[in-house]
């Protein structure tokens, strides 16, 4: 028998326990169900054999509920306590080896040793005040060494327990039977101020990192902590404050001003300004009014307002944000597999080198040979620094995800990250992106002298344009609803994909659409050129209308730029990126939207499909290509380039195509993700030369090679210092990242 | 020229033996594969057991993390390939799921990269 609890879901008055405590028991194999209301959750005795968690499952939804296994998800806080536990703890141990070694260093330091009192001289007394320094501050260290040797794997903590248990270890030698060293030619002098100094030392660089990389996860800890913890929901005409993890969708939810909006959501009633700085990095409050999209997690300045809910829990907008997020900082860059295979070598390759040091030294070097061999062999132990090897790339992947996080640059991976760098041609996708994405009729021109019909071209356009889903048909017919203009009946409608729209009304043949389906359709336009031309040099769409095969007028549509568009191109510009527009407008159109945000390089005439195949051409000139779209009609070219940014759309963060999705809908981002990319891997660089660097040069001066030439050699406690300052140098460039301006 | 010392050939020879051990004991250990059908329980201590996990392309299989070693190095799980990077408070169950959509060798490793386990999907 096995006892479970489950979380269930609709549960409101106590017959729906009754209800689904029968449907339990009712089920074969269970021999024991409780539900309880007060904290939703059903304690189920049951024969797991006979019966599974599903087909429990499915006995409660049977009766209109919904059972689910709450996931265990360790809480936040008792992995914050667990840390900070752990941090003192470290504390502790770093406090009482310092000043434990500080007195043995006091006692038998050449110069130092005048000053002590006399008992710290007695090597006994030493040998005591050493013990639990190895044996207590340093136990972290065996605990880690014991169970990895039975995997027959070692790490950083492997080297410090062999080098510092070997220094102890002689040192007792020395104190107990001196008369062994003695015997060989050695002053029987003990090293406890090296066993202990080097685990002090080695553990106050362990706390000064682990302070450090708690820094690197900040952004998600403070994206966590936005989280909204309950809200007032309004069920059967009253209102009652109910935890986050109990609001359903469909839940109506009452928001009042300067609280924050608990979960995402549709406004039913009210309006209000709304700041979602916090969550999409869009720096200017929003006005909401019914019908509009709320996110949850936001807050609410100036109304009062009532909405729906429409997506809770993990579906959330800032939920799906930490989830990107998570991922991201849980991928691997392509730049760390090299640091990956050699920390998969370093440590056994350090031991050897350590044994080949000690036989060196003990076969050839100077006389006392064999204190030569031990010292230069445990000074290549404890120098040695996996660690910052390990560090390098993952901490400032996390940085730097969590600072784009944080100005709405959401980024789906570290290899995403890694690659933005290399970008040297971003094409912007026009409509939607560069514009709103909502054209407005500008201008209704009629053609003279044909067929006096001018003061109805609106009427005529706006009745056949009724039936297409084009965004210039919408403009045209809200244009026509905003004069109140009658529509007329249309038949035959047909809309000709790439050319415009025909159809009849009274009778008549109407045609609307660009010069490419006059020239199909054989209607001459000439006397309408001039007009046609000026009206596309200002950047407009012109379609053109022709009634029974005449020419009968213009319309003029325009899409408003987005404010944040000339910025975020003169960044790209400043950045020395080439800057490509892509539209399906035809050259001069394009060519005066391109003039008025600098763009120099345009794609014009480009239909839909065909936008993927011009990212290839871009690309098969040799450069790295971004392509930034709204991540629905551009999937194809977004997943084409080598990277995708997507402009957020809703509350959908995760588009599927795009490797950076930019949810603060600001151009100006595009530049701001490349160069937080190019940072990050400046700084991973540097992290890698450091760590790479550090070992390859301080390995062979503790093994001695310097010696012969300078009579240089590495004192383990040096060692030490420098292997603790390593790594904390490497989490602390990492940091850094957060400082810089993006 | 003196003759070289006893000592110093025991020395060389211990010390030659030595690095051999150290290589073949670290380097040359076989790896054991379990196979997992659905659940695999993973304790972490002074490494993973199981360390190397096969498992079926296209299956969800849930991987529990138990760690019981309270070194700093392992109080962290990352799955490269699988976008997973997972905080193992100690002595606690933690459960990760995947999915692969490939065949291959999916190697997963600690926080700082020193302790190493291998998914493999067949």
């Amino acid at each position: 028998m096995e006892k479970k609890i489950f979380q269930i879901k609709g549960m409101h008055c106590a017959s729906c326990v009754r209800v689904i405590e029968n449907a339990l028991k009712n089920t074969p194999g269970v021999s024991e169900a409780n539900v309880n209301l007060a904290t939703e959750t059903a304690t189920v005795t049951f024969d797991p054999k006979t019966v599974s968690d599903e087909k429990l499952f499915s006995s409660v939804a049977n009766v209109g509920y919904q059972a689910y296994v709450k996931e265990q998800a360790v809480s936040e806080d008792a992995e914050e306590a667990e840390k900070k536990k752990n941090l003192a703890d470290l504390k502790r141990r770093v406090v009482f080896s310092l000043s434990l070694a500080a007195l043995i260093i006091l006692g038998s330091f050449p110069g130092l040793e005048n000053l002590a009192p006399g008992f710290l001289k007695n090597i006994w007394v030493q040998l005591i005040l050493a013990t639990p320094v190895q044996f207590w501050a340093g136990l972290p260290f065996y605990k880690a060494t014991i169970p990895a040797f039975r995997h027959r794997t070692a790490n950083m903590d492997t080297l410090i327990a062999i080098g510092t248990t070997a220094a102890y270890g002689y040192s007792v030698l020395v104190t107990v039977f001196p008369q062994i060293v003695e015997s060989v030619g050695i002053a029987p002098m003990p090293y406890f101020d090296v066993s202990a100094l080097v685990i002090g030392l080695i553990l106050l660089g362990r706390y000064f990192e682990a302070r450090a990389k708690a820094g690197t996860s900040e952004a998600i800890k403070k994206l966590i902590g936005l989280q909204a913890k309950t809200a007032r929901v309004v069920r059967d005409g009253k209102e009652i404050d109910l935890p986050i993890d109990q609001v359903v969708i469909g839940d109506m939810i009452r928001v009042r001003p300067g609280e924050k909006i608990p979960v995402d959501g549709e406004i039913l009633e009210g309006d209000s300004s709304v700041d979602e700085s916090m969550v999409t990095g869009e720096s200017i409050p929003g006005d909401k009014t019914s019908g509009d999209t709320v996110i949850g997690s936001t807050i609410n300045k100036t109304g009062t307002f009532t909405y729906k809910a429409t997506k809770v829990g993990s579906e959330t907008m800032l939920a799906q944000i930490i989830k990107l997020v998570q991922e991201a900082q849980g991928s691997k860059a392509p730049i760390q597999r090299l640091a990956d295979l050699i920390s998969a070598y370093f440590v056994p390759i350090v031991i050897i080198l350590a044994i080949l040091t000690f036989v060196i030294w003990f076969d050839f070097g100077p006389v006392p040979a064999f204190l030569f061999a031990l010292l230069n062999a445990v000074a290549v132990l404890i120098i040695a620094c996996p660690c910052a090897m390990g560090l390098a790339t993952p901490t400032a992947i996390m940085v730097g995800t969590g600072k784009g996080a944080e100005h709405g640059i959401l980024i789906k991976d570290a290899e995403s990250l890694e690659t933005a760098h290399k970008v040297k041609v971003v094409v912007f996708d026009k409509t939607g992106t560069l514009t709103v994405g909502k054209p407005v009729v500008t201008d209704v021109v009629s053609v003279k002298g044909e067929g006096g019909r001018g003061e109805n071209i609106l009427q005529i356009a706006a009745s056949l344009e009724k039936g297409s889903e084009h965004s210039l048909a919408e403009a045209i017919v809200s244009k026509a609803d905003e004069e109140k203009v009658k529509l007329e009946k249309v038949d035959k409608f047909k809309a000709i994909p790439g050319h415009g729209v025909e159809g009849f009304i009274d009778k008549k043949r109407v045609v609307l659409g660009n010069q490419r389906l006059m020239e199909r359709e054989k209607i001459d336009i000439t006397h309408a050129r001039p007009g046609l031309v000026s009206l596309e040099e200002e950047g407009k769409t012109v379609m053109i209308l022709a009634v029974d095969g005449k020419l009968v007028g213009l319309i003029a549509v325009m899409d408003t730029l987005k404010e944040s568009a000339k910025e975020g191109i003169e960044a790209l510009r400043k950045m020395k990126i080439e800057v490509v527009m892509i539209t399906g407008d035809n050259q001069r159109t394009a060519k005066a939207i391109g003039g008025q945000l600098g763009i120099d390089r345009i794609l014009a005439e480009v239909l839909p499909d065909q936008k993927e195949a011009e990212v290839r051409k871009l690309q098969n000139e040799g450069k790295m290509v971004a392509m930034v779209g709204d991540g629905i009609n551009d999937a194809p070219a977004l997943a084409a380039a080598d990277v995708g940014i997507a402009m957020g759309t809703g509350t959908d963060v995760a588009i599927e195509a795009a490797d950076i999705t930019l949810i603060n809908k600001d151009l100006r981002s595009v530049a701001a993700a490349i160069t937080l990319s190019k940072k990050t891997m400046r700084t991973i660089k540097l992290n890698l030369v450091w760590a790479f660097g550090y070992n390859v040069v301080l390995i062979p001066v503790a093994m001695g090679v310097l010696y012969p030439f300078f009579g240089l050699l590495l004192s383990p406690i040096f060692a030490s210092a420098a292997m603790a300052l390593s790594s904390v140098s490497v989490v602390s460039n990492s940091l850094l990242l957060k400082r810089v301006k993006i | 020229m003196g003759i070289i010392s006893e000592d110093k050939i025991i020395v060389a020879i211990v010390g030659s033996l030595g690095i051999i051990f150290t290589w073949w004991f670290f380097l040359f250990k076989k790896e054991k594969e379990t196979a997992v059908e659905k659940e695999v329980d993973i304790i972490v201590s002074g490494g993973y057991s199981p360390e190397v996990i096969s498992i079926q392309k296209g299956k969800t299989t849930k991987i529990n993390f138990i760690r019981k070693d309270s070194t700093d190095c392992l109080s962290e799980v990352v799955l490269g390939d699988f976008k997973i990077r997972k905080e193992l408070p100690l002595n606690q169950k933690v459960t990760v799921e995947v999915t692969p959509q490939r065949r291959g060798e999916f190697p997963y490793s600690c926080g700082m990269g020193m302790y190493h386990g291998k998914i493999v999907v067949r």
